[in-house]
């Protein structure tokens, strides 16, 4: 059935830092690279005049206008948040879209999938893509081929986006537990969700940009105070007089 | 979002089909022998063809028969059951008065009742989407089941069919006018969807894939919005004034078929603008209102 669990013993999910993510779309790369080869995430025309093909990730980017000071730059990762109240798995009309009740984990069910889309629709995020090419839709699974393998060294039992992540902007773990390393990061951060008012109530969190501005002025600025000595010392004494 | 042709015509045809076999089932129309053979065939045809043409939206329909199972959370599953119960109910209805076999009037109420409740659920499948704001009222059930109130009525030949084709006219203006400020209403926006409203204002830098993608050929569609506000007029016209106004005119069946002609042809219309409207909050990361 595509009802949701009531609640699951663990809420595994990402934190993503907008603060340290530099956009290099590693996690897009590593993400694509896994699954491909796992689930099959096919490319159409892929080095053609037309380019198109499924992702589980993507990374916008955007330009902040700030009240004071120039535009900041932001990138932002994009993917399925697992939500607690996922409006793609109770729209599915086959059950081949679940959240698992042990994990959080939020699935197709391929062999059950008739491709209707109605849960790409459903989905206020994007987070699901339709494999044109196997007629099935395609989301994160949270690498759940990696994090349960005990086939892979235990560092790499952590989804691919995060384990390539080189500027640790990505954070994998357990939402239910409170001192879990994401439940403190999103309590010491602040961590927040995105578009609270489509009721969602996504498992991942996003950490705001640290504040930056002219209060953090650079720690060479007293060296730039030069003071003229001599000849051109006299001439700027005599020339601001006049 | 993308105006399919496939779901297009699935949910007009059969919109106007269990309407009109809503209608039969009733026993607002009692024809006999070879007029029940082509009339019951007309509700049926219509029925079947709407519905043969939503698998054609269907990427993997080898599964199809699933549908039926996720009935207690899925509209589209209900859809399913409640298309195949009403057509399985109404088959001895049709046969009862082809041959003339006089069963009870009570199952072909029964039907006629589910009729309608399966043009509901077919409404349901877009209302629950709380992603496209467009779609996320109450007004959308009340439109599809107007539609196949006034198709049924037009085409059993009710006297007040040019009432109920009217009463589709003002649904739709009513719909175009709550529809074009739903999205406002739901108020979001890239700052919500980012959650970078905190900080500042964003706008987007630099799209996150030059190609188009499924998400911008599904959920993206922004061709063919200039032409709007012509379109609906024409949709008013062809689906509700034209007809409305023929039905009055003393042209006997050859009226009630050119009024049902414009009508669908109104409806496709109309079903058009309701897909190539409707902005789903996806296209806000991707700097588009939808």
């Amino acid at each position: 059935m595509t009802a949701l669990p009531q609640a699951t013993d663990k809420r595994l999910g990402l934190v993503i830092d907008l603060d340290t993510c530099v956009g290099c779309q590693a996690c897009v790369t590593a993400c694509k690279g896994w699954n491909d080869a796992g689930i099959g995430l096919s490319d159409q025309n892929p080095y053609g005049v037309d380019p198109s093909g499924t992702f589980l990730n993507r990374v916008h980017s955007y330009q902040v206008s700030v009240p004071e000071g120039p535009a900041q730059v932001v990138t932002f990762p994009r993917s399925c948040l697992h939500c607690d109240n996922a409006p793609c798995v109770t729209v599915c009309p086959t059950g081949a879209s679940y959240k698992r009740a042990e994990d959080g984990i939020v699935l197709v069910n391929e062999d059950a999938c008739i491709g209707c889309g109605l849960c790409a629709w459903a989905c206020p995020y994007g987070a699901r893509e339709l494999d044109t090419a196997q007629g099935v839709m395609k989301k994160c699974t949270l690498c759940v081929d990696r994090i349960y393998n005990d086939h892979l060294p235990e560092e790499d039992r952590e989804p691919a986006c995060v384990r390539t992540c080189p500027t640790n902007a990505r954070h994998f773990g357990d939402f239910a537990d409170p001192e879990s390393k994401v439940s403190r990061l999103v309590a010491d951060r602040g961590g927040y969700d995105l578009m609270p008012g489509m009721g969602t109530q996504p498992t991942n969190k996003y950490l705001p940009p640290r504040a930056k501005g002219p209060g953090n002025a650079s720690p060479l600025a007293p060296l730039l105070d030069v003071q003229a000595t001599g000849i051109a010392g006299w001439l700027d004494r005599m020339l601001g007089k006049i | 979002m993308h105006p399919a042709p496939s779901v297009i015509l699935f949910s007009t045809l059969s919109g106007l089909g269990f309407g009109f076999l809503g209608f039969l089932g009733w026993g607002a129309l009692a024809p006999a022998g070879w007029a029940a053979f082509f009339l019951w065939g007309l509700g049926y045809g219509l029925a079947v063809a709407g519905l043969m043409a939503s698998t054609f939206h269907l990427g993997n329909p080898r599964n199809a028969l699933k549908a039926f199972s996720q009935w207690r959370t899925s509209w589209l599953s209900r859809e399913a059951w409640a298309s195949v119960v009403t057509l399985s109910l109404l088959a001895p209805v049709a046969l009862s008065g082809i041959f003339g076999l006089g069963l009870p009037r009570l199952v072909g109420q029964a039907g006629g009742a589910l009729a309608l409740l399966t043009v509901f659920t077919t409404a349901m499948i877009y209302t629950q989407i709380k992603a496209v704001p467009r779609w996320h009222h109450w007004l959308t059930p009340v439109m599809f089941l107007s539609f196949a109130v006034a198709g049924g009525a037009t085409l059993s030949g009710r006297p007040w069919a040019p009432l109920a084709l009217l009463a589709v006219g003002a649904v739709l203006l009513a719909v175009w006018r709550v529809g074009d400020g739903a999205f406002g209403k739901a108020a979001q926006t890239l700052g919500t969807a980012t959650g970078l409203d905190a900080m500042g204002v964003p706008s987007v830098l630099d799209p996150a894939h030059t190609a188009g993608n499924y998400l911008k050929r599904e959920m993206i569609f922004v061709v063919g919005r200039k032409h709007a506000a012509k379109l609906r007029r024409i949709a008013l016209g062809l689906a509700s004034v034209l007809p409305a106004l023929i039905l009055l005119l003393p042209l006997g069946v050859w009226g009630i078929a050119l009024a049902a002609v414009l009508h669908l042809a109104g409806a496709l219309a109309a079903r058009w603008l309701f897909f190539a409207e409707a902005e789903h909050v996806v296209g806000l990361y991707y700097g588009a209102r939808g």
